[in-house]
Order: structure tokens, then C-alpha cells, then sequence
């Protein structure tokens, strides 16, 4: 670093991403990757032109069986993500990931600005996601509810179980099962293209910023300095405060905020 | 159900009427039992369809022809059971039928106007084809009628109504993209009577019978799923019951129609069978007295019991065009190139990136990596920050 790092620039580690946080995001790359992968092969299955005789094989009813378990550890984890945005750290709450308030979407033009078209250098520091960010994975949250919701419709006629049950009413409003399937199919794509874009992001905002943001998804921490964390404090992006970790005296504004 | 009996009081029963026709007691016993078996009914429930039949003064039922090609009526006429073609469709069951009824003109509309006027509430209504609504609904008029006119004053007065094939359970062809004539199933614009949609194009012959049979001796709807459709019949998926549906489990497809895959009689899903998306009753009832249906035969399912069956095409391709962006663009089509646009975005932007931002690359703010620092004791650059 050639010797910039001096006394004036106090940093701090900041501890962003908690445990939960983190487990989620691994458990959901994997998810995503195995039901896209094994739903790519049911949408296409390869040529095996195997000599063997029915009976003896079942390899495609594998894939599928695979795709339905991912499918339920996939939305078990969601749904535990959605938990930990009403208890998390303010970085996880979901309120970040609707841009509502204006200093939210002045950040998000700026994001457009810099990081994107990069008209203008004056870069965008934050502690946890940029605006754009968070709004992008309300986006993909979404993607993730309409996959959950139209593969359990699809998923209700093979299965006795209640819980896909609940997502019958799905499909009526498609108008036919086969409707339904190629909207389940082109949101794989969708994920696909995500998926894309979000790793090159992360490899661009490490290499351009060096926050360590690609570390900070296996440890946690980023590194930031203080007068960014204090603005972004100031900024009321994420002024939402996270649960105290040690019981905290009892003051009788914090009651009245809670409640 | 209580005034029909005052009402229909001159109509015999229908087994009165299969008696005068000459079917013996013991062809209608088997008449009972193999409907009952269609139905799903337990062996006792037979003798509850045969009390049924004997006792209950047949239900009038006016059957509408509207935008169709008569598929359906064929089907029932092709019933294996001659019950069901000659006595329960032609000449027992039918007050009104544009095909078949021997009336015609203004004989036959008197007909119509006597039969929902007199039975007003106790009737059946059956409709084959779709109701065309643009331009006024003059796309199908029938005795100077428009279809939409006849369909809202027969339904008014019907007690349920039965929505025969896909033209009238979800439009078929004629609703199919672009649907010029507006072509509209009668479940989107009757929305205040039951309604019992047989779905198929056309609908098995046994099925259509099951569903007649059902209504008119239980008296009451068959149960059914959320599109409709009687669950009898429209259960399970052509899929689910599928001879070849090994071979789909065991990954063995046929990859065109003449390679040995497909004299082996392996899964046609890879080429465009829409069988496990398809509820309908092909691999347990079959066609034709249960010869044989299209998957035997080594064809594809098309999806004909499934609304837009015509729109989701083509027909021997496993993926389809996706809705919404035109011919011969799929799924795949427009995902590869919106994946290609965003690997090409991504790699442009990681070239401008190091252009643009060579100086800061890498920084905090105040930082300058770009210069040793000469003194590294010395405070931060000020012109940066
Ligand atoms: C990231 C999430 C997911 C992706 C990318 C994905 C992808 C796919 C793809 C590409 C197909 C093939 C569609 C076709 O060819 O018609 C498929 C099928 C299917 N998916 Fe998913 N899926 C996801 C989540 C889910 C979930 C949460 C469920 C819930 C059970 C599910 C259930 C199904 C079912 C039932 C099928 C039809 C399989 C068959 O009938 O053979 N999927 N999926
Ligand atoms: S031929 Fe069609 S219905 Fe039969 S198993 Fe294959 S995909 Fe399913
Ligand atoms: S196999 Fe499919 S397309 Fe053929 S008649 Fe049955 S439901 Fe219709």
C-alpha cells in the first residue's frame, strides 16, 4: 500500500455480516446453483443413449428429486432470512432493502453514477450494501418468491404434503400448468443473469474500494474508515438500530420506540 | 331441486324412456355399472345411479352450438356404449341441439324459448364452442341471435351448465393468438351459475357421458379442481398415468421421430410431449373404446384439455416461445442473449473501470496510492480528500 496507510486515516473493522447472514448467502448460492443446474437438465435432458432398459435406471427422476429437495432447503432458508430481517443487525433489516426514504434513493442515483457509468469519481462508501444494493435483492427476493411459489404450485399435484398445498392457487392465474412452467423456467434465467452481474459487482467493488466486501461474506468484517462510518451514521441510511447484544438499561424512550 | 318434479311432470324418467326403446333390464344394469366405474363410484353407488335413473324425471337439457367444429358431439356420438350415443345423446336427453334435433328454423328456436320459459331454473345447459365478442358478437349468430345474446339468456334460467372442450372451457384455436373475433369461454362471461368445464379437444366420449350421467341422476356437481374441471376425469395427469412413464424416469427419450429411441417406445417429452403438464384421462380411459390415444401411437400429447394449448408452441419442441416476445423466441433465445449482454457489460465495464478510475483504484478517501509517500509521517494529502 505503499505506505498510505498513516496515522490520519483511523480504520475500523467493522462487523457487518453476521453468522446467520452469512449462512444464508452460502446456503443460497449453493441452493440456486443446484436447482438451476438440475432444472436446466429437467427442462433439458442430455441424449444418453443407453442400452439399458428402463427398469434399471432412474436417473432424470434423480434430478428431479434433487431439484425438490434443494427446492425445500431453498425456501426453508429464505424463510429464515426473512426471520432475521425483523432481528438481525441493522445492516440485515429489511427495511434497507426498500428505498424509501430520500437519503436511500439520492444514494442510489449516485451508485448509477459512480459505480456504474462512472461519470463522476467521488466514490460511494458504505458499511453495509449500497442502496442500489439492497434494492436489487428486494428484487431478487421477489424472483425468489415467485420461483418458490410457482415450483410448489408445480410441485402440489405430486405431493401429498400440505405445505405444497398452499400454493395451489398459483396456478389458476397462469391459466394452464404448462404456462406456469415457462415462467418457472425463464426466472432461471433471470437468476442466471443476476448471478452474473452481482459476482462481477463484488469482484469490482473489492478491487476498486478494498472494503474487503468479498471476504466479508466468509468473515463478516469489512474495513472501513471512520469518518465513513460516522457519515453513513449521519446519513440516516442505516439509522435502524440492531437488537443490543448486551442487555441494555431500560430507558424509557428505547421502550417506547420498541413498542 | 323440489319443483322439478311439478314441472317436468309430463317427461318420463329416462329409464322409462330406455325401456320404451328397448334396452333390456339387464343392459341397463351394465350401463349403470360401467358408468358407475367411470365415475369412480363404489359398487354400491351403482345401485344408487341405477335408483337414480329409474326414479328421477330427466332433467331438459338444451345443448348450444356456438364457435366450434362439433368435435365434441362427434366424440360422445363415437361412445363405444350404445346407451350413451343413441338414447342418453340423441334422442332422449336432447330438447335442444342445433346438430341433431330433427326441428329446424323457426321451430326450433319456438323450442328453445318453450323450454327456458317453462323450465326456467330446472334445466341443463350445455355449450360446445366459444362466444365470439368483438364486433358486437356478430362473428356467430344463430336464429338471429348473437352467441353472446343466446349464451346470457339461456344461462339465466339454467340450473348449471356444462362448458364442453376447450373452445368452450378456455377458447381453443379461435382464442388463440391474436383471436380476432375476441373468442371467449363461457366461464368468462357466465359468472353466476356453476359451472363444469370438460376440458379436451375434444373431450373423451366416456368422460363427456360420466359428467352427463353424474348431473342428471346425483343431481348435483361432480367435484371439482381449480380450473373447473371435473376431478373424475381430470385428476391426474396424462403423465401420471402414462405407460412410457418409465422410460421418463429412467432419462430415456426419444430424440426424433424415426430414430430407434422412438421404435423402442421411449418418452416423447423430449420432443414436445406436454403430457406431464396435461390433466386429462388418455393413459386410463383412452380413445376410441380404449384402443389406443396419441401417446401409444407415438405421438406427442399436445396439452388439448389445457387453456392456450394453440399459444404455447410449437407443439414437438420440449421448450416453447416465451409469451409476450414473438415467434421463435424462447426462453432460452432471450435469456442467452440478455446472459451474453451482461458478461459483455461486465468485461466493457471492468476495461472502463481501470480507465476511469486508475488513479483511485483500490483507496480510501484522502488515500494516494499512486505516490510513495516521501514522508510517511506526514499527515494526508489535502488536495484529495
Ligand atoms: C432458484 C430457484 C429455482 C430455479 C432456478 C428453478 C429452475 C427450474 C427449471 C429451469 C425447471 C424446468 C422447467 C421446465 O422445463 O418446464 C424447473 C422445474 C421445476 N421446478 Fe424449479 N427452480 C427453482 C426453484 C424451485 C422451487 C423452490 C420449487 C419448489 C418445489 C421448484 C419446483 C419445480 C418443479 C415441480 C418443476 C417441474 C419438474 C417436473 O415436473 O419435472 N423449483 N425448475
Ligand atoms: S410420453 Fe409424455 S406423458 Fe408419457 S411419460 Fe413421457 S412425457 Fe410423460
Ligand atoms: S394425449 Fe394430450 S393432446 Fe392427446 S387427447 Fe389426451 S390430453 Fe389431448
Amino acid at each position: 500500500m505503499n505506505g498510505s496507510i498513516n496515522g490520519s486515516h483511523d480504520y475500523a473493522r467493522v462487523y457487518v455480516w453476521e453468522q446467520p447472514v452469512r449462512w444464508f448467502h452460502w446456503i443460497n448460492a449453493v441452493t440456486v446453483i443446484v436447482l438451476g443446474a438440475t432444472g436446466w437438465l429437467i427442462a433439458n435432458p442430455p441424449a444418453f443413449m443407453s442400452e439399458t432398459e428402463a427398469s434399471f435406471s432412474y436417473w432424470f427422476g434423480d434430478v428431479r428429486f434433487i431439484h425438490f429437495a434443494a427446492a425445500y432447503v431453498f425456501t426453508a432458508n429464505f424463510a429464515f432470512r426473512l426471520y432475521w430481517s425483523l432481528v438481525g443487525n441493522k445492516y440485515s433489516k429489511w427495511r434497507n432493502f426498500f428505498p424509501l426514504r430520500r437519503a436511500q434513493i439520492r444514494q442510489i442515483g449516485d451508485v448509477l453514477k459512480v459505480d456504474i457509468l462512472q461519470s463522476t469519481q467521488k466514490p460511494v462508501h458504505t458499511v453495509g450494501h449500497n442502496s442500489m444494493a439492497y434494492f436489487t435483492y428486494a428484487g431478487t427476493g421477489l424472483l425468489t418468491v415467485f420461483q418458490i411459489a410457482s415450483g410448489f404450485a408445480l410441485y402440489a399435484p405430486m405431493s401429498e404434503s400440505w405445505f405444497p398445498a398452499l400454493f395451489t392457487w398459483v396456478m389458476p392465474l397462469f391459466g394452464s400448468e404448462f404456462s406456469l412452467r415457462i415462467f418457472h423456467y425463464a426466472v432461471m434465467w433471470a437468476f442466471t443473469v443476476f448471478t452474473i452481474i452481482h459476482v462481477y459487482l463484488v469482484f469490482y467493488h473489492d478491487y476498486v474500494e478494498g472494503h474487503g466486501v468479498l471476504s466479508s461474506m466468509v468473515g463478516g468484517w469489512k474495513f472501513l474508515e471512520k469518518k465513513t462510518i460516522a457519515a453513513e451514521e449521519a446519513s440516516g441510511i442505516s439509522p435502524y438500530p440492531s437488537k443490543p447484544t448486551t442487555p441494555a438499561p431500560v430507558a424509557p424512550t428505547q421502550v417506547a420506540k420498541i413498542n | 331441486m323440489n319443483s322439478t318434479r311439478e314441472v317436468t311432470e309430463n317427461i318420463p324418467t329416462v329409464y322409462e324412456q330406455m325401456i320404451a326403446r328397448g334396452v333390456s333390464r339387464r343392459d341397463f344394469m351394465k350401463f349403470c355399472a360401467w358408468m358407475g366405474a367411470y365415475l369412480g363410484v363404489e359398487s354400491s353407488g351403482i345401485a344408487q345411479i341405477a335408483k337414480a335413473i329409474e326414479t328421477k324425471r330427466r332433467i331438459p337439457v338444451v345443448w348450444l352450438h356456438f364457435q366450434e367444429c362439433t368435435c365434441c358431439s362427434e366424440s360422445f356420438l363415437r361412445s363405444s356404449h350404445p346407451i350413451v350415443a343413441d338414447i342418453l345423446l340423441d334422442k332422449i336427453s336432447l330438447d335442444y341441439t342445433e346438430t341433431l334435433q330433427a326441428a329446424a328454423g323457426f321451430q326450433a328456436e319456438e323450442i328453445l324459448q318453450d323450454i327456458i320459459t317453462k323450465h326456467k331454473g330446472e334445466y341443463l345447459m350445455l355449450v360446445e364452442g366459444s362466444v365470439p365478442l368483438a364486433a358486437d358478437g356478430c362473428y356467430c349468430v344463430v336464429g338471429g341471435k348473437s352467441a353472446i345474446d343466446t349464451v346470457k339468456e339461456v344461462a339465466a334460467g339454467a340450473k348449471a351448465i356444462v362448458a364442453w372442450g376447450n373452445c368452450a372451457c378456455s377458447g381453443c384455436v379461435q382464442a388463440a393468438n391474436p383471436n380476432p373475433t375476441r373468442a371467449t369461454p363461457i366461464n368468462a362471461i357466465i359468472k353466476d351459475k356453476p359451472i363444469v368445464n370438460v376440458q379436451g379437444c375434444p373431450p373423451i366420449a366416456e368422460v363427456m357421458a360420466g359428467v352427463l350421467v353424474h348431473l342428471l341422476t346425483f343431481d348435483r356437481l361432480p367435484q371439482m379442481d381449480s380450473l373447473g374441471r371435473p376431478k373424475a376425469f381430470y385428476s391426474r395427469r396424462v403423465h401420471d398415468t402414462c405407460y412410457r412413464r418409465p422410460n421418463y424416469d429412467a432419462g430415456l427419450f426419444v430424440e426424433t421421430f424415426d430414430d430407434e429411441n422412438a421404435k423402442k417406445g421411449y418418452c416423447l417429452y423430449k420432443v414436445g410431449c406436454r403430457g406431464p403438464s396435461t390433466y386429462n384421462s388418455c393413459g386410463t380411459i383412452r380413445w376410441n373404446n380404449g384402443v389406443s390415444y396419441p401417446i401409444q401411437s407415438g405421438h406427442p400429447c399436445i396439452g388439448c384439455s389445457e387453456a392456450k394449448f394453440w399459444d404455447n408452441g410449437p407443439f414437438y419442441q420440449r421448450l416453447t416461445n416465451f409469451p409476450g416476445f414473438g415467434i421463435e423466441a424462447t426462453a432460452d433465445k432471450i435469456g442467452l442473449a440478455v446472459g451474453a449482454a451482461a458478461v459483455g457489460g461486465a468485461l466493457a465495464h471492468a476495461v472502463l473501470t481501470n480507465v476511469r478510475k486508475r488513479d483511485t483504484i483500490g483507496e480510501q478517501p484522502g488515500e494516494d496510492n499512486q505516490k510513495l509517500d516521501p514522508n510517511p509521517t506526514a499527515a494526508e494529502d489535502p488536495k484529495k480528500s
